[in-house]
């Protein structure tokens, strides 16, 4: 497989002013990590770990300390290639309040693309096709401040996803939005990536993480694991004890087995434990 | 009467706009003291205009709102008096921290409330112990903070005011696993020692289901449902076909049921899951 994004062995620490002298506050500590073309991948890791940290690395937000990132064979200290990486690694952040810039919704979705000089009838065709991803199309004509803020992420998503990058990054995209907004942008997530899109998803929900096809785990500014879901989330002590968890139902499987009950421990998701459970229960 | 009652409650906005929009629709509503109540509905239901109505925060187009008794707004002079009973955390409430210090933070309510230092300083300390902040953060500036612990200095601001009423929309958004558990730990305690009303607005099923007694559930500007946890889980296909969900636990159970696994529990938390297989397995070998 094509490696898309190379971090090899990348450093990266805050000053923390308000200290006297200032102190150093290091979050990750030599991250080495390659992510394929193509690739779904969950990045994990409680408040701290450095997730955030990690993902502002991708296009040159953050620069690491020591150390190189590489985007599509762009190396991300490369001031020349700066426009390229951030067209090329979409963004979108948690709150969508600090991402909206225009008054009327299809003009903000349309600010980028009219900035890096889209022909008009190629941003009105790519803002439609964004908004409908989104599920936010009739809204097209609406302010962005008198919107919820479920609505107001997608739009944010939408401004996104009409740049046509390569490679979208999002710092929990859902945490403010309700279990069908949830269920709608992961809807799109999954489908932009069988179109090719590579994503990294930093998540704080384990049902979204167990979705991907790889999941990563950070802790302490350190990769603790790296893996499909399946082998990471069998291995619920080690999350629990860095402050994640695992989702509800592997949790039930592991305190059945631990009851004495036969079941495989990398059960993830709802069908599989359904469909053992029944197999449990059900009458001879 | 109850703690909080409305009576046909409706808050229309953008009235003679192209925008205009009935956000709450008679609503009936008599919430008992002591309760602690989750308050679930998808976006857009009307849940957060519905609470900004419980401290006078938005003034009804029509209908009334009652705390303690008290009719909000039929005496402007008492307005100030009425809201110090019930204390709203908004989302994200970090984002309202401004003091120099995590202590004069805390104190700004209660301070406001004509509370004597004295006073002041003893809901302050004892409020931050509750919410789990140790003495020595006091005096750091909350901006030195992680953001589950500024959030939890935010909670404690209001906290402190020892409000009749709390209400907390989205106490958990964008906190992990662990600072998801304490912070609803700490409701839970709080709700526990004070004994006062809690209202917890949260698009999670699952911190609903472990949090709360008894639940709203709003749906297109009105009261879908107002009742207690089994009850309204035991709606699972009418929430869905409305944009809720239940806890996923609950979801793999009532389709166990479906496929002709007999039990008639409600399953809402993993515990009694766990419980409950084990107790049909023993049935079942019997």
């Amino acid at each position: 497989m094509e490696k898309f994004i190379e971090i090899k062995d990348v450093s990266f620490s805050y000053i923390n002013d308000y200290d006297d002298p200032p102190t150093k506050n290091t979050v990750l500590k030599g991250v080495t990590l390659d992510i394929n073309k193509g690739e779904f991948v969950a990045v994990l890791g409680h408040n701290g770990s450095g997730k955030s940290t990690l993902a502002k690395l991708l296009n040159s937000i953050n620069l690491p300390e020591s150390g190189d990132v590489f985007v599509d064979g762009m190396n991300t200290r490369d001031e020349d290639k700066l426009y390229d990486i951030r067209r090329t690694v979409g963004m979108v952040f948690q709150n969508p309040d600090n991402q909206i810039v225009a008054t009327v919704v299809e003009e903000d979705v349309a600010f980028a693309l009219e900035n890096i000089g889209v022909e008009p009838s190629e941003i009105r065709k790519r803002v439609d096709w964004a908004l409908k991803k989104v599920g936010m199309y009739e809204y097209r004509e609406h302010a962005p401040h008198k919107l919820s803020g479920g609505q107001k992420q997608r739009i944010a998503i939408a401004g996104v996803l009409a740049m046509q990058p390569k490679c979208i990054v999002m710092d929990e995209p859902t945490a403010m939005l309700d279990p069908i907004g949830r269920r709608e942008i992961m809807q799109t997530i999954t489908e932009l990536n069988s179109e090719g899109v590579t994503v990294v998803l930093i998540t704080h929900y384990m049902e979204e993480a167990a979705r991907a096809g790889r999941v990563v785990v950070m802790d302490d500014g350190k990769i603790l694991l790296d893996g499909a879901p399946k082998k990471v989330f069998s291995q619920a002590e080690l999350l629990k004890s860095v402050g994640l968890d695992v989702p509800d139902v592997t949790d039930l499987t592991h305190g059945l087995i631990r009851a004495g009950i036969d079941l495989p421990d990398d059960i993830i998701s709802e069908d599989e434990c359904v469909e053992r459970l029944y197999q449990l229960l059900k009458k001879e | 009467m109850g703690i909080i009652r409305t009576e046909d409650l409706t808050y229309v906005y953008g009235e003679g706009t192209p925008f205009r929009k009935t956000a709450v629709d008679g609503v009936n509503l008599d919430i008992e003291a002591g309760e602690i109540v989750g308050i679930i509905g998808h976006t857009g239901s009307g849940k957060s205009t519905l609470i900004q109505h419980f401290n006078g925060l938005l003034k009804p187009t029509s209908g009334k709102v009652f705390i303690d008794g008290e009719e909000l707004f039929a005496d402007k002079s008492r307005l100030k008096e009425i809201r110090f009973k019930v204390g709203l955390v908004f989302q994200y409430p970090e984002y309202q921290l401004f003091e120099e210090t995590v202590y004069k933070d805390i104190a700004f309510g209660p301070k406001n409330m004509g509370l004597t230092d004295g006073e002041a300083d003893k809901r302050i300390k004892e409020t931050a112990r509750l919410v789990g902040l140790k003495p020595e953060l006091l005096d750091k500036s909350p901006f030195e903070l992680s953001g589950g612990q500024k959030r939890r200095v935010a909670i404690a601001g209001v906290m402190a005011m020892e409000p009749k009423v709390l209400i907390l929309d989205e106490p958990t958004a964008g906190l992990d696993p662990r600072g998801r558990d304490r912070i609803l730990g700490l409701i839970k305690e709080y709700h526990a020692e004070k004994g006062t009303t809690v209202l917890l607005v949260s698009h999670s099923m699952e911190d609903v289901a472990k949090t709360v007694s008894k639940i709203l559930v709003m749906n297109d500007a009105k009261v879908f449902m107002y009742s207690d946890r089994s009850s309204v889980f035991a709606k699972a296909d009418e929430l869905t076909a409305m944009g809720l969900t239940v806890p996923q636990v609950t979801r793999v159970f009532d389709r166990l049921r479906a496929m002709g696994i007999e039990f008639d529990d409600e399953v809402f938390s993993i515990d009694y899951a766990k419980d409950l297989v084990l107790r049909l397995l023993a049935e079942k070998r019997r």
